[in-house]
């Protein structure tokens, strides 16, 4: 990233092997920037707000099925730097309802092909991951949700505790306090490098001839006749014909410069890492009665998410007791962690909604449409929501995929209550 | 750690001694209501980046409900007040121009649509 101005280059290069081939003949110096860094225009057809990973994979969507390339991406930080950049990368698919396991099982399906699709390693590893079973009413919980993924076709299996100790030597699964009692597995399940998710669509939509115009923050939203004109920002008044606000936990603030209150409150969600050690733990362990979950990244660090704070917050820092009452649980499971150093801890501001399922709507502003509500876990659903949220844009009107994440389900009380598979921060 | 002031015990409580309830001061919309009054009373938030009421108890504590002014960016806390009243207290609303002099209180005059969509 380079922070002068640049003009759009229509061409990034294809990555390859013959490309980093020529590359090495000539000493790296014919790499170009992943993506333009452009001067916003007067107007575009379509305006994001937010170039996070669920903003970029909407442009992305909007350009590749729709081909709709006025397209301009902007953000108020860096690209990928809120709950892109600071979630713990966990992805997988086996929720409770049926439309929640359509989209994000889309959304793993992307990901198994994305990097592929963007011509940019985005990491995936499918090493599998488990949830643990930690108390009766979790076996019920998980079992339930296994038997509701094999209907949707989502493969996932439930597990005893010996077949978990023999996955994961590091377990303790005897308690006293939190026994292990059995899990929910699902093989397909996984990680990936969270900022390359955000870079490489960002380089795709580049490419595509897409603005993403970053250090850019929207200061107002102007509205006529019920309409979406144009929004006002510190690079100047953009006009646009549609207009998404994608920007977690900033939506409510957005909404109000639109004139509409959402169903969101921002809570801060905080993760740490350890130092980095040799490898020990090739599965993605979450463990919700205790409020953490657990993998390893490939630079071999313990990556270690905590729970939520209990009230109404912008600080992406967390309270500290948080991180006390996650570690004290997880050593219980893993004693071989209480050796470890913790080497960063961060917060990032989740949009959380009443049945902990996410918002893909039209609102009470024509024109105007959000994407937010996913809370704890959104990472996951990044080329999902992308994909149902270009269909939702392009056609004016959701597509399957969204149908059912419709603001009016709050007055209909038509809830995807998800607080079994998601009620813990993940 | 965050930390409140218990109105009722006078106790300097710390977060973990401490309950949120979420906002305060919601109109109750009840049985015969609209579909979309009765929406925005249990699911619309106002969720502001800065000055926000909002209810706590003294869980660990006296066990009363109290209400708090407090700003969710910076989490300065401007006071706390009895739950028994239906708006903040000309005190509370002093207290915060005072630290905020270019704030002014909405209350239930904001004239927002609903989130129907």
């Amino acid at each position: 990233m380079s922070e002068n101005a640049t003009p759009a280059s229509k061409s990034t290069g294809r990555y390859s092997i013959f490309a980093i081939a020529r590359e090495a003949m000539r000493l790296h110096t014919g790499w170009k920037q992943a993506w333009a860094n452009p001067e916003p225009r007067k107007k575009y057809q379509v305006v994001i707000v937010g170039a996070g990973g669920h903003g970029l994979a909407t442009a992305y969507y909007l350009g590749r099925n729709y081909g709709i390339t006025d397209v301009a991406v902007i953000e108020k930080g860096w690209l990928g730097g809120g709950n892109t950049g600071r979630n713990t990368t966990i992805i997988r698919s086996n929720y409770l309802q049926d439309p929640s396991a359509a989209i994000y099982d889309k959304a793993l399906k992307l990901y198994e092909n994305l990097s592929q699709d963007l011509n940019y390693n985005v990491m995936f590893s499918p090493r599998g991951l488990l949830m643990l079973a930690q108390t009766e009413h979790e076996i019920r919980g998980y079992r339930r949700t296994a038997h509701a993924n094999h209907l949707q076709g989502v493969a996932t299996e439930w597990i005893g505790p010996q077949r978990i100790k023999e996955m994961l030597p590091i377990i303790n699964i005897d308690g006293p306090r939190y026994p292990v009692l059995g899990g929910l597995y699902q093989a397909r399940g996984g990680t990936a490098r969270h900022d390359a998710v955000a870079w490489g669509y960002a380089r795709a939509c580049s490419a595509m001839g897409m603005h993403i115009i970053q250090n850019c923050e929207v200061t107002g939203i102007e509205t006529e006749f019920g309409q979406v004109k144009a929004v006002n920002t510190g690079k100047g008044r953009i006009e646009c014909n549609n207009l998404a606000l994608v920007v977690a936990g900033h939506s409510s603030h957005l909404a109000e410069m639109a004139g509409f209150r959402l169903p969101i409150e921002s809570i801060a969600l905080q993760a740490m890492v350890s130092e980095p050690i040799k490898p020990c733990c090739d599965l993605v362990i979450m463990a919700n009665t205790v409020h953490g979950y657990l993998s390893q990244s490939d630079k071999g660090e313990m990556v270690i998410g905590g729970g939520t704070d209990s009230f109404n917050n912008y600080t992406q820092r967390g309270s500290w007791h948080h991180i006390e009452e996650t570690v004290r649980a997880l050593i219980e499971t893993f004693p071989m962690l209480s050796r470890l150093k913790m080497l960063r801890q961060w917060g990032g501001i989740v949009d959380m909604t009443g049945d902990r399922s996410p918002i893909l709507s039209t609102t009470p502003v024509k024109n105007v449409f959000v994407n937010c509500g996913w809370g704890t876990g959104g990472f996951k659903a990044i080329p999902g929501s992308g994909w149902a949220m270009a269909e939702l844009i392009a056609n004016g009107r959701p597509g399957p995929l969204a149908a059912d994440f419709g603001l009016n389900r709050f007055v209909e009380g038509r809830f995807i209550d998800e607080s079994v598979a998601a009620g813990v921060a993940h | 750690m965050l930390t409140l002031t218990c109105p009722y015990c006078g106790i300097s409580a710390e977060e973990t001694e401490l309950q949120a309830g979420g906002e305060a001061h919601l109109k109750r919309f009840g049985p015969g209501s609209s579909d979309t009054e009765f929406e925005a009373y249990m699911f619309a938030r106002k969720n502001p980046k800065g000055v926000h009421f909002e209810r706590w108890r003294h869980a660990y504590g006296c066990g009363k409900w109290f209400l708090t002014a407090r700003d969710t960016a910076t989490l300065q806390v401007f006071g706390t007040y009895s739950a028994q009243t239906p708006q903040p207290t000309p005190e509370i609303i002093a207290a915060i121009q005072a630290a905020r002099p270019d704030w002014h209180p909405d209350g239930d005059a904001v004239n927002l649509q609903s989130s129907k969509g």
